[in-house]
């Protein structure tokens, strides 16, 4: 994947988020900012849990050296057991592939969006619905596994493509801002769902709360390394990486798409059919979700849908996108780092008792840093170059 | 030759002229009233049996005026909203009136919604004062919330992170509130909304991210945060989780009123305060120098500069401000209705505010407007269970996010949201 060198046809590649984030294309600069960034988060992550640290407050006063001392052996704790649980030991590694794989697919559909100037917030939505699609089909039909996985990937792309696309012709049709409508098509998606679960077509028979029959054993995702739970799921992540890749840089749709991005006025006055590709730039987000959400159904024990399966995926796809800097293999990466703090962080909260839910805030600080790096130019005395100006990406209702 | 032309070219005019946008939207509106009335024909007249009444309490359990009820014969109330919504259906069809449109639409909706209820109640009772009460109740976060974004909206800077401002400050309220009464509760909670909203004002103003982003951070991080912070202090401190609540206060001689008291006269001091606070913001928006200056700079930031207005100082002020109220709108949920705090306690009602400030337009009034609407529509999924309706209460809770999505595609009029919102201003 040659695709970092600066070609003169490939310097548009990630244009929209440079303005974004006022860095340049070179890799060097384009790895320091998402180092500090991670570096920051954690030291302020380290600085959340001293303060939280309740039984040590209370020795400060009298004995701060004693205080210190459990301070700092408690933040070591904490980021020992993220370490060992991410990446200490073959179990931890696989964990953290298994975690990366709903990130990377999601990630990837807010990716594609940024890339043609869409907002894809509704990532949530489509895994919701592109998943109940592929549980469907994977409990309603009786065929060989051959058969019966990608036809289910297939549904969860068809019901996530769906959804997405209603916001794309809403867009290209009324001009309706995306970000307002997939933040409300998630919301009608969690209740579409809850509704769907109780229904007599997925409600697990003889139960009343929502809660679906398991997809058949042979629409199961097949784990390929004996006893761990890394699935197939992980290499269809890898594949839609290099899809994504191909089909953003090597085809005349991506090429669309990119334009677009760049310039929906542009784009129009070059004889692009924009509407259109509002469209299809959200279909294809939505059916990278439906697989994203299809991997969560049909990729986790117990193989069942329950209410609001997609969980925090949506979200954390956002500042996923952001930090892999909406190229595929950034993705990719961004993704493999979430998967490894998801799962590191499920062994800090077991043997270090911290709420797994510090790694959502770390993940807000590291947007943060990425999305504002004038912040951590003025956090680390970087020096502002003068040809990066920083501007918005923002956009407005309206546009 | 002549004649034939001319012929041509009117009737070309007349093609175009049908065309406006407002004809349009009044054949669509005309045609949705007409099959509204048929639907309360075949489900809320045909689906009840012939001699079911439906009763309506009119009073609650202790008030004054005790066993204050309605009786409606359920079919026959059916029949006659049909013949007044397909009238009105029929009135907008002619198109002779487009100013009023959305007037009938109104009208009709609202007596949709009241035979919709008569069908749920049909052969039992139903307390309508306790669900009118609620809605009321219910519309105080979703209106706070629609306030705050429109605050922030009106100097075009789109906030998305009501929903984390109203978390915050719920967490922080209940904490403080618990330790120190409920009074420092509350000012603490509107403190913390300030700050979020300080955050997302210098990260989009001082920093340029783009707002969405900056919005969706901060949710990002009060969901993470305040899960943490409840899951690791709140569970080895549980006396900090109960900072009890805001007393209910019955003003004078309008709280004895039946049914309106009730209804409206007899909340605690968040409903009061709401309510001054959606007249205190359309007075203090449309008449006073501060709200023109607001305006402006959400409309037209470089025109604002050019005679004089700080673009920044406006819009720091409003953001904050705006966070202030989310603060108050977050305290209410644990200082007014469940007096602890539990992880994403807000479960998306600030998106529903946001929601609200659309349907609203952008309006405090219309932001009062919208947060009754949504908060009826959670009042009757309330009641519904009750009931046992066969409607899924799912399909009720969808009910704001369809509205909001209907009301941005344009299909009821358009909602134009100031012309800069969302565009950062940069000083030259």
């Amino acid at each position: 994947m040659s695709d970092r060198a600066p070609s003169p046809e490939d310097t548009g590649d990630s244009d929209w988020l440079d303005r974004a984030t006022g860095v340049g294309t070179s890799v060097g600069r384009a790895l320091m900012l998402p180092a500090l960034a991670v570096i920051s988060a954690l030291i302020v992550g380290a600085v959340i849990i001293a303060l939280t640290d309740i039984d040590t407050l209370r020795v400060w006063g009298d004995d701060p050296g004693e205080a210190f001392r459990l301070t700092v052996s408690g933040i070591g704790d904490a980021y020992r057991a993220l370490f060992i649980g991410s990446l200490g030991s073959w179990r931890a590694i696989t964990e953290t592939l298994f975690a990366a794989t709903p990130l990377i697919l999601a990630g990837l559909a807010v990716a594609i969006g940024f890339q043609a100037g869409l907002f894809n917030i509704g990532v949530n939505g489509q895994m919701l619905i592109g998943g109940m699609a592929g549980l469907w089909v994977g409990f309603s039909i009786d065929v060989p596994a051959i058969i019966h996985i990608p036809l289910a990937i297939l549904a969860a792309m068809a019901g996530g493509a769906v959804w997405g696309g209603i916001a794309g012709l809403l867009k290209a049709r009324t001009g309706a801002h995306e970000v307002i409508t997939t933040i409300m098509l998630n919301f009608i998606a969690i209740f579409l769902v809850d509704y769907l679960l109780k229904s007599s077509i997925f409600q697990q028979p003889g139960r009343n709360d929502p809660i679906s029959q398991p997809a058949a054993s042979s629409a199961q995702f097949p784990r390929f390394l004996g006893d761990y739970r890394l699935h197939i799921g992980f290499l269809l992540a890898l594949a839609a990486v290099w899809i994504s890749w191909w089909l953003l840089y090597r085809t005349t749709i991506g090429f669309e798409f990119r334009a677009v991005g760049f310039s929906p006025s542009g784009a129009r006055y070059g004889g692009m059919n924009v509407a259109w590709i509002y469209v299809a730039v959200m279909a294809v987000c939505g059916a990278l979700a439906g697989i994203a959400g299809a991997n969560q159904i049909l990729g986790l024990e117990p193989y069942r849908g329950i209410s609001n399966f997609a969980g925090s995926v949506g979200f954390d796809a956002i500042a996923l996108a952001l930090l892999g800097r909406s190229h595929p293999i950034g993705v990719l990466f961004a993704g493999l780092l979430f998967g490894a703090l998801r799962a590191g962080g499920r062994e800090m909260q077991g043997a270090a008792g911290i709420p797994i839910d510090l790694v959502l805030v770390l993940q807000a600080l590291i947007i943060v840093m990425i999305a504002a790096p004038a912040l951590v130019r003025a956090i680390y005395r970087i020096k502002t170059p003068d040809h990066e100006l920083e501007t918005s990406i923002s956009t407005g209702w309206t546009k | 030759m002549d004649e034939v032309t001319a012929v041509s070219i009117t009737s070309d005019v007349k093609v175009t002229a049908r065309a406006t946008p407002e004809q349009r939207r009044a054949v669509v509106i005309g045609t949705v009233l007409l099959l509204l009335a048929g639907v309360v024909v075949w489900v809320f007249g045909l689906g009840v049996e012939p001699g079911d009444r439906s009763t309506f309490n009119l009073s609650l359990p202790g008030a004054r005026v005790q066993d204050l009820s309605w009786v409606v014969n359920s079919r026959w109330l059916a029949y006659m909203v049909a013949a007044v919504v397909a009238f009105l259906g029929g009135w907008v069809l002619r198109r002779s009136h487009l100013k009023w449109t959305n007037l009938a639409l109104a009208i009709g909706l609202g007596l949709f919604a009241l035979a919709f209820l008569t069908w749920a109640a049909a052969g039992s009772s139903f307390s309508l004062v306790g669900m009118l009460r609620s809605t009321v109740i219910l519309s105080v976060p979703v209106t706070l919330g629609a306030l705050t974004g429109l605050m922030c909206e009106r100097v075009a800077i789109i906030n998305i992170a009501i929903e984390g401002q109203l978390l915050t400050a719920a967490f922080v309220g209940t904490i403080v509130g618990s330790a120190f009464g409920i009074w420092a509760g509350l000012v603490s909670a509107m403190v913390v909304g300030a700050l979020l909203g300080a955050v997302l004002a210098v990260l989009t103003i001082r920093f340029h991210i783009d707002q969405i982003i900056a919005g969706v951070v901060i949710n990002i991080f009060a969901l993470g945060l305040t899960s943490f912070l409840a899951r690791r202090v709140l569970a080895a401190a549980p006396d900090l989780n109960s900072p009890g609540r805001f007393a209910s206060i019955k003003i004078p001689i309008l709280g004895d009123i039946p049914v309106i008291g009730s209804v409206l006269f007899d909340h605690n001091m968040f409903v009061y305060a709401t309510f001054v606070l959606v007249l205190v913001l359309h007075l203090g928006l449309f008449y006073t120098r501060w709200g023109l200056r607001s305006r402006s700079v959400g409309e037209h930031p470089k025109a604002a500069d050019t005679v004089g207005i700080d673009v920044y100082r406006t819009r720091y002020l409003n953001t904050i401000l705006g966070g202030c109220i989310a603060g108050f709108g977050g305290a209410f949920f644990t200082l007014s209705q469940v007096s602890r705090f539990e992880e994403n306690l807000t479960a998306g009602i600030g998106f529903i505010g946001l929601a609200a400030m659309i349907f609203g337009r952008w309006m405090p009034l219309g932001a009062l407007g919208a947060g009754l609407v949504f908060g009826f529509a959670r009042a009757i999924q309330q009641k519904l269970g009750i009931l046992g309706t066969p409607i899924p209460s799912e399909f009720l809770s969808m009910t704001p996010y369809i509205v909001t999505i209907i009301v941005v595609a344009g299909v009821v009029g358009i909602s134009r949201p100031p012309a800069a919102d969302g565009k950062p201003y940069i000083k030259e």
